[in-house]
């Protein structure tokens, strides 16, 4: 009787035990009953949402009217295109095309030589963003016959007209940055320094479509000794509003 | 005294013997299918989106580059997402009208992001760099898949750490020329060993070890 009894409890015992190994085992298997604090730490990852600000970014603007260390950006001609003290009131020459919209002929705040050397790295390099974030509307050489324009979009003008061929390399600067007609801006898509790469590889366009004429394309390497590279390289992000 | 186990007891503890080996063995094997099963890993798993975006669409049939909306993928962490300003580049002219993209306008007029649904989670006590793994050969499509194939995106790997280690080990298997980082229809067999190795050689590629290290990933 004994013995049976001291049988009973260690059955009981072992059921207990396997029961357990099993749950265990289970919930080992299905994830159940596992922590994930290491996997979802109380910090924000870039684009993270946040409870705590009104909304719900964590990524955060800088403040209005402070400005980055290296990003003073106090080199007009590098930064806008412009010359020094442009005139907002500047008298523009314009012309009404076919279509009934105006054209405009002339650019009297935009700087007409190149801020940074030309070289071929930085035409290489705009070939290659052009090819990103102007092609899908300006086609491969500029004609206006990109991807976007084929789906619908408003077709921009072609780069291979006298207009465009003597505006001065500023205004180029200037679009991306800032848009023109139809044309967003590409500010916040595009550093500074890619953009003058894409202007300098559309002068290139330019040359390809029509060697005969004679553009104004500034080569000169040593002209251009203040040239803020080293503040804010090419391959640097951010800030490029 | 009655005996307490009676003559059957021999077979089965012989029987019980064999079986919780194999027991062991099919638990053994099935947490390890288990464990890689799309079921925990998310694999293949297309997400809902607040906007029905296609990236077949974009990519596939509009040949928009990655970079044009992931701009930030070669030089930080993340690839980026692209402010809705973005899609308001074409959208403004595009489909205006369609109400499959009010969310996208109405995220333009209020000011308010769209809200995606991440795809890709990395647990966060890895440490994962877009920039690096672009600036030495990994392409898009090594890890993501060919996305320009998808309507909705999904998870083409199981972001495991088995996964990791398979190219942190032998890099040369995967990388490709830096032409060819942002091409969908790209293959591994696109170029021979050789022409690897020496890809290889020029990214200066660390040796196994450091890239094996724990401290490579874990930081």
């Amino acid at each position: 009787m004994y013995l049976n009894n001291l049988l009973l409890t260690n059955r009981s015992m072992i059921r207990r035990l396997g029961f357990t190994m099993c749950f265990t085992a289970f919930a080992v298997l299905t994830g159940c009953g596992v922590r994930f604090d290491m996997q979802d730490q109380p910090r924000y990852k870039a684009y993270k949402k946040s409870e705590f600000f009104a909304d719900k970014r964590a990524s955060r603007d800088a403040p209005e009217g402070t400005i980055a260390r290296g990003q003073l950006r106090d080199n007009k001609a590098f930064y806008t295109g412009k010359i020094d003290n442009p005139n907002p009131n500047a008298e523009v020459a314009a012309t009404t095309n076919a279509a009934g919209n105006t054209i405009v002929t002339s650019f009297p705040n935009a700087i007409d030589e190149f801020p940074i050397p030309v070289t071929k790295e930085l035409v290489d390099r705009g070939q290659e963003r052009y090819n990103i974030y102007c092609i899908v509307c300006h086609g491969p050489v500029g004609k206006g016959d990109g991807m976007i324009v084929r789906r619908g979009f408003s077709a921009p003008p072609t780069y291979h007209d006298d207009r465009l061929r003597n505006a001065p390399v500023g205004h180029f600067f200037d679009v991306i940055s800032n848009g023109w007609g139809k044309m967003n801006s590409y500010g916040a898509q595009i550093q500074p320094a890619d953009r003058w790469a894409i202007v300098a590889y559309i002068r290139a366009l330019q040359v390809s479509q029509n060697p005969e004429t004679n553009l104004k394309m500034n080569n000169s390497t040593e002209a251009n000794t203040t040239a803020p590279k080293a503040a804010e390289p090419a391959n640097t992000h951010g800030g490029g509003k | 005294m009655a005996q307490i186990f009676n003559k059957s007891a021999n077979n089965i503890a012989k029987i019980s013997m064999v079986l919780v080996v194999v027991l062991a063995g099919v638990a053994g094997f099935a947490f390890t299918q288990i464990s890689r099963s799309s079921y925990l890993t998310g694999r293949y798993l297309e997400k809902q989106q607040p906007v029905q975006f296609s990236h077949k669409h974009h990519v596939g049939d509009d040949g928009i580059d990655c970079r044009y909306c992931h701009t930030s993928v070669e030089t930080t962490a993340s690839a980026g997402m692209p402010p809705t300003q973005t899609c308001m580049n074409c959208h403004s002219q595009i489909w205006a009208d369609s109400p499959y993209l009010e969310p996208v306008r109405a995220s333009f007029r209020d000011n308010k992001p769209i809200e995606w649904e991440r795809v890709h989670d990395l647990p966060e006590y890895t440490y994962f760099n877009h920039s690096i793994h672009v600036a030495k050969g990994v392409g898009c499509s090594t890890c993501h898949g060919q996305i320009d194939n998808m309507p909705a995106v999904y998870q083409e790997n199981t972001l495991q750490m088995e996964w990791c280690l398979a190219c942190h080990r032998n890099p040369e298997k995967f990388i490709r020329p830096k032409s060819e980082i942002y091409n969908m229809k790209w293959q591994d067999g696109d170029l021979d060993t050789a022409e690897r190795d020496k890809l290889k050689a020029d990214y200066k590629i660390r040796s196994r070890e450091m890239m094996t290290s724990c401290s490579t990933c874990h930081r």
